[in-house]
Order: C-alpha cells, then sequence, then structure tokens
C-alpha cells in the first residue's frame, strides 16, 4: 500500500483550499526555476529514465513522447495541449486534478513545455466542466499575477504562455489529432497518422499532446528524483495512479496508489469492498469503458498495471474501475456503453459509424432475449469487421467491451436465450 | 428552424460584449480566428437564453472570418450546443453504465414523477428541459444530474425530487454532493471518511 509520503496528490480530495498560498504550503512550485536551469533534452532524459507511462489510457513512454519533438525551435513554433477532455466512462481523476491540484497542473505545464521548447500551451477541458474551468483559470490568473508563468517565467528566462480552451461535449475530442482539430476550430473528426503531431500538429506546428495526469506528476517526479518515481509500483510499470472506483462497492471514489496494487485490495482497502462482499463480484471493467471486463475468477488475483492487464486480455487505460455484482444485468450494462460509443462515433469512416449502430441494436436484441446464438455469432463477426479499421481507436473501443462481454459470459447468455425460448413455447 | 422563418420574424440579436470577445480571440494567434469559434458560441448561447438561433451563428460566422456553414457545421457536432429552444433549467441526465449501476433509472423516474417530462421534452412553463446525455465525467459521484452548469452528485430517487421541488418554489441549491460528501472521498451512509489526511 501507498505510504502518506509517496503522495504526489496530496489534496486529490479538496479538504485544502486549491488556492496558490495552499499550493505553495504543499510543496508546488518549489524551487521550479532551478529544474528549468536545466537542459532541454536532460529534462526529457529524467522522465524517460523515471519510467512514467502516459496516463490517458494508451500506456506509452512520455519521455519518449517528448523526444519525438524537434530538438531546435524552427520557424514553427512548438506547442504542448493537455488533454482534459475526460469522458471515458468510469473516469474521473482529471476532474479533481482540476478542481483541487490546479497548480501541480500549471507547474507541470510549464516544465513540460520548456522541455519541449514550446512558448504556448493550451489546455483543452471537456465543455461540460463549467466550474472546473473557472477554478483552472482563476488558478491560471493567480499564476501570471505571481509571474510564476508569462514573461520570464520564475524568472527563469523562458518566455511560457498558458491557455485554457473549453470543448463542448464530444467523447472523440479526446483523442488527440480530434482534440487538434476541435482546438482549431472545426468538427473533432480524427486525422489520419502519419503526420504525427509531433511533426505536423496544430496549426501544422509541432505539437505533443499529453493528459493531465502525466503532465501534473512532472513537477514532483524532478523535484524528488527520477530513481525515487521508478522504484514505486512495478519494474516497466512505474510511479503512483490516481484509480477512480465506481459501480458497485461500499464507498466509490478517487484514490491515488502504487501502481501494481491487487485489484482486490485496492477496492476492499479504498472502497470499502463490493457490495455484498467479493463473493458477489461479478465482473469488473478495469480501465474505463474501453477496455474488455474480467470475470471474478481473474479479478481474485490481477494487478493493476499496463502490462498484467494487458496479459489477461484487457488493459489498465485511464485505471476507470467499473465494478458490477451479481444484481447487474451484465448485457445492459453493455448496451449501456454500446449506445455511448454509437452516440459519440464522429461519423467519419463507415465501419465505425454503422457498426457502432448495427451493434447497439443487435445487443440490444440479445438483452432482450428475443435472439438466437446466431445473433451473437453475428454481432462478434460484426465487432471484428469495425476493429481496426478505422481512423481512430474508438471502432475498436466500442468492439472490444462486446467482445469482452461473449468472451466471459457467453454460455450464461446462451442459456438465457434457450430459457426464454422454452417459455415462450 | 429555416433561416429564412427567423429573418422574417426580425429576430433581434442579443447583446454581447465587445471586451468579452476580444478576450476569447487574444487566446489564439491572430490568422487562426476559426479557433475561438467553440468559446463563442459557449459565450453566445449563454446570453441567448441556452440555444443557438440561426443569426447568431451567422453573427459568430461573421466575427470570426468563417463561412456559416463551417460555424453550423461545429454548432450541430457538438452535443452542448443546442439548436432548439430549451427551458430556464436544463436537466442533463448520465446513463452511461456508471451512473445505471447506481440507479440513474431512478433519477429519471423521480424527474418524470415530479415534471412530467421525458428526454427532450419541455415542461409547458418552458422551466425545464429534461435530456438523457452520455457519461458525464463524475461516475464515483454517480448518478449525476447536471442543472444548467452545476453538477448535483450521489443522487436518489428521493432526493431528486427534494431538489426539483426546491428549484420550483425558487430556493438556493447547493452544487455538489446532496449526502455531504466533500468531493470523491470515500464516504459511506454514518458519514465517516476513512481516509486520511
Amino acid at each position: 500500500m501507498l505510504q502518506n509520503k509517496d503522495k504526489i496528490f496530496n489534496n486529490i480530495f479538496g479538504f485544502q483550499s486549491n488556492k496558490l498560498s495552499y499550493a505553495l504550503k504543499r510543496g508546488d512550485w518549489d524551487k521550479t526555476k532551478k529544474i528549468l536551469s536545466l537542459d532541454h533534452d536532460v529534462i526529457i532524459e529524467k522522465i524517460k529514465n523515471s519510467g512514467l507511462r502516459g496516463r490517458g489510457g494508451a500506456g506509452f513512454s512520455t519521455g519518449l513522447k517528448w523526444s519525438f519533438m524537434p530538438k531546435t525551435l524552427g520557424e514553427r513554433p512548438h506547442y504542448l495541449v493537455v488533454n482534459a477532455d475526460e469522458s471515458e466512462p468510469g473516469t474521473c481523476k482529471d476532474r479533481d486534478i482540476i478542481r483541487h491540484e490546479p497548480h501541480k497542473l500549471i507547474e507541470g505545464c510549464l516544465i513540460a513545455s520548456y522541455a519541449m521548447r514550446a512558448h504556448k500551451c493550451y489546455i483543452y477541458i471537456r465543455g461540460e466542466f463549467v466550474n472546473e474551468a473557472k477554478i483552472l483559470q482563476s488558478a491560471i490568473d493567480e499564476a501570471y499575477e505571481n509571474k510564476l508563468i508569462g514573461k520570464n517565467a520564475c524568472k527563469s528566462g523562458w518566455d511560457f504562455d498558458l491557455y485554457l480552451h473549453r470543448g463542448a461535449g464530444a467523447y472523440i475530442c479526446g483523442e488527440e489529432t480530434a482534440l487538434l482539430e476541435s482546438l482549431e476550430g472545426k468538427k473533432g473528426q480524427p486525422r489520419l497518422k502519419p503526420p504525427f503531431p509531433a511533426g505536423v500538429g496544430l496549426y501544422g506546428c509541432p505539437t505533443t499532446v499529453n493528459n493531465v495526469e502525466s503532465i501534473a506528476v512532472v513537477p514532483t517526479i524532478l523535484r524528488r528524483g527520477e530513481n525515487w518515481f521508478s522504484k514505486l509500483g512495478k519494474e516497466n510499470n512505474t510511479g503512483t495512479k490516481l484509480f477512480c472506483i465506481s459501480g458497485h462497492v461500499n464507498k466509490p471514489c478517487n484514490v491515488e496508489e502504487e501502481m501494481g496494487i491487487p485489484l482486490r485490495e485496492l477496492i476492499e482497502k479504498h472502497a470499502g469492498g463490493v457490495i455484498g462482499g467479493w463473493n458477489n463480484l461479478l465482473a469488473i471493467i478495469p480501465g474505463g469503458s474501453s477496455t474488455p471486463m474480467l470475470p471474478k475468477q481473474i479479478c481474485d488475483t490481477i494487478t493493476m498495471d499496463f502490462d498484467s492487464l494487458k496479459n489477461a486480455g484487457t488493459g489498465l487505460g485511464t485505471a476507470g474501475v467499473i465494478v458490477m455484482n451479481k444484481t447487474t444485468d451484465i448485457v445492459e450494462a453493455i448496451v449501456r456503453l454500446a449506445f455511448f460509443y454509437k452516440h459519440e462515433s464522429c461519423g467519419q469512416c463507415t465501419p465505425c459509424r454503422e457498426g457502432t449502430g448495427w451493434m447497439w441494436r443487435l445487443l440490444k436484441k440479445i438483452a432482450s432475449k428475443d435472439a438466437s446464438p446466431r445473433d451473437i455469432d453475428n454481432l462478434l463477426e460484426l465487432t471484428k469487421q469495425v476493429e481496426g479499421h478505422t481512423i481512430c481507436a474508438l471502432g475498436d473501443a466500442a468492439a472490444w467491451p462486446i467482445q469482452g462481454l461473449f468472451k466471459n459470459f457467453r454460455d450464461e447468455i446462451e442459456m438465457g436465450l434457450k430459457l426464454k425460448k422454452i417459455a415462450a413455447e | 428552424m429555416k433561416k429564412e422563418q427567423l429573418k422574417a420574424e426580425n429576430y433581434k440579436l442579443c447583446n454581447i460584449d465587445q471586451v468579452k470577445v476580444d478576450e476569447i480571440l487574444d487566446k489564439y494567434p491572430s490568422n487562426r480566428k476559426a479557433s475561438a469559434v467553440i468559446p463563442l458560441l459557449h459565450y453566445v448561447q449563454k446570453k441567448s437564453n441556452g440555444w443557438l438561433p440561426v443569426p447568431e451563428i451567422e453573427r459568430v460566422a461573421e466575427i470570426l472570418d468563417m463561412p456559416y456553414m463551417k460555424v453550423y457545421e461545429v454548432a450541430s457536432f457538438y452535443t452542448m450546443f443546442n439548436l432548439k429552444p430549451v427551458g430556464k433549467k436544463l436537466l442533463q441526465i448520465c446513463h452511461t453504465t456508471p451512473c445505471w449501476l447506481r440507479g440513474s433509472d431512478q433519477i429519471e423516474k423521480s424527474i418524470y414523477d415530479t415534471l412530467k417530462i421525458k428526454d427532450g421534452e419541455t415542461t409547458p412553463d418552458k422551466m425545464f428541459t429534461l435530456m438523457k446525455v452520455e457519461c458525464l465525467g463524475a461516475c464515483v459521484n454517480a448518478p449525476i444530474l447536471q442543472i444548467n452548469d452545476d453538477y448535483y452528485e450521489d443522487l436518489d430517487y428521493k432526493s431528486t425530487k427534494e431538489l426539483l421541488n426546491k428549484i420550483k418554489i425558487k430556493k438556493n441549491i447547493k452544487p455538489g454532493s446532496v449526502i455531504g460528501r466533500k468531493s470523491s472521498e470515500p464516504y459511506d451512509k454514518n458519514g465517516n471518511i476513512n481516509v486520511t489526511k
């Protein structure tokens, strides 16, 4: 279990004020100037060595991502864009960072921008977070007033401007290139890659898009040393992570824990256990709605880190743990997710635009038990047709929960269909 | 609504503050004015009773030197822009899996029992509009109801009813958790918080 002294987000629940004076007491903005006196590439190297993997879902090495940016500042300016378009069902960690620890994020933006030779940074926050945006904006204003950002930020000689941009309700804008399109004032439709944003990003300039949590942990890593961070967690899955535990638990909550914590321990220690006890558990979606669910027997022993979950056929994603106990109509739970993806498909690629609708309708048919086992085969075939045939990963994300459902519960679902048929006859 | 129709009705544009518009435009490079389209639409929508009539969209297009259709495209793509009038209080209920697991169906029922409106409907007095929306991103505080800009969290049938009744008689209501939770900390019904501060 993570010790208090190793926690990065000490005010994640907002028991203290989010104002600058309190943030300073918690250690934010401490010796930022000293960090900014390091060479750009030294910072990138340190983040690489810390083993920090992106907290937005894909789990790509943050330091490595930064190193893809051009090493010299050419004619085109560099941009850092922070992805605060948090909309993955089951995930609500960035919201708490923004409203309770905004200065960690702002300081992280400055350091990360400096490391990538960017003078400008945009934070793209989801539109529904109106109050969170107000809090973040007032924290940015505070940082400007105290000359922590702006011209000659923290007296480091580096000019840095930070802007907050509100989205308007589109899950797809969490995809990095759709986010850039949206920021440029267009519909949020993902771009084809390559070119990658590090080459051609916002306004055609080199850009890196990072998740809020990835950026907010950077100042602490650099202050306490990359070795401190890399010693936490497991090999290749280092550091701490914010977990969001929702669904059928006694005390749903957000919590910061070490990577690689056993799932059962996470739920029983922090979230008050599954409603009705551990044996009442049916399945858990471990990393936000896009990751396939795990049945109870795997949940008994699995640890929460990128690699173990990948080996179990699912993923850590955003670490949004959705717990479902035996009272759950598991098909209905996935019908809701299928509807979510149908609603959020941007409509650009045909397999996704049409496929998400088909998948939802077929699954609804199965949920109403007015279906045959052949419908299940058709549905699974359909998920294979969508998966991997779209520009962005939304198609995959829509297919995986359905595949996960039938991988684990096909027998029960078919039994249900049969019973209904017998009853009807 | 047809463009011509609204023009014929002599639609009166809402008042917007040029200082505020410049403030929004300042955030983006001067040759990239289109970036301001979402913030400007948000601003105008707020000023024009929570929705975007065609003349307002036209005006945003004019300010940003964009073709009307490009702005309309944005306004119709993003779910937060309303192209039809809405009530004074826009109720947005989350019905995605994490909220559903915690009983969002009961919240919907509570709203129906109190106001007799379903998804997409507005009360006859134009006070409330209900919309079912996808994940609002506050899953550990499920179920969630967003009323205009504010989130109301940890709801159940009874507390939703109380909340709506308070709004009806114009009583002040406090956004956030309705069970006295501070934010997303572990919290049980007895009010015990088992976190080390």
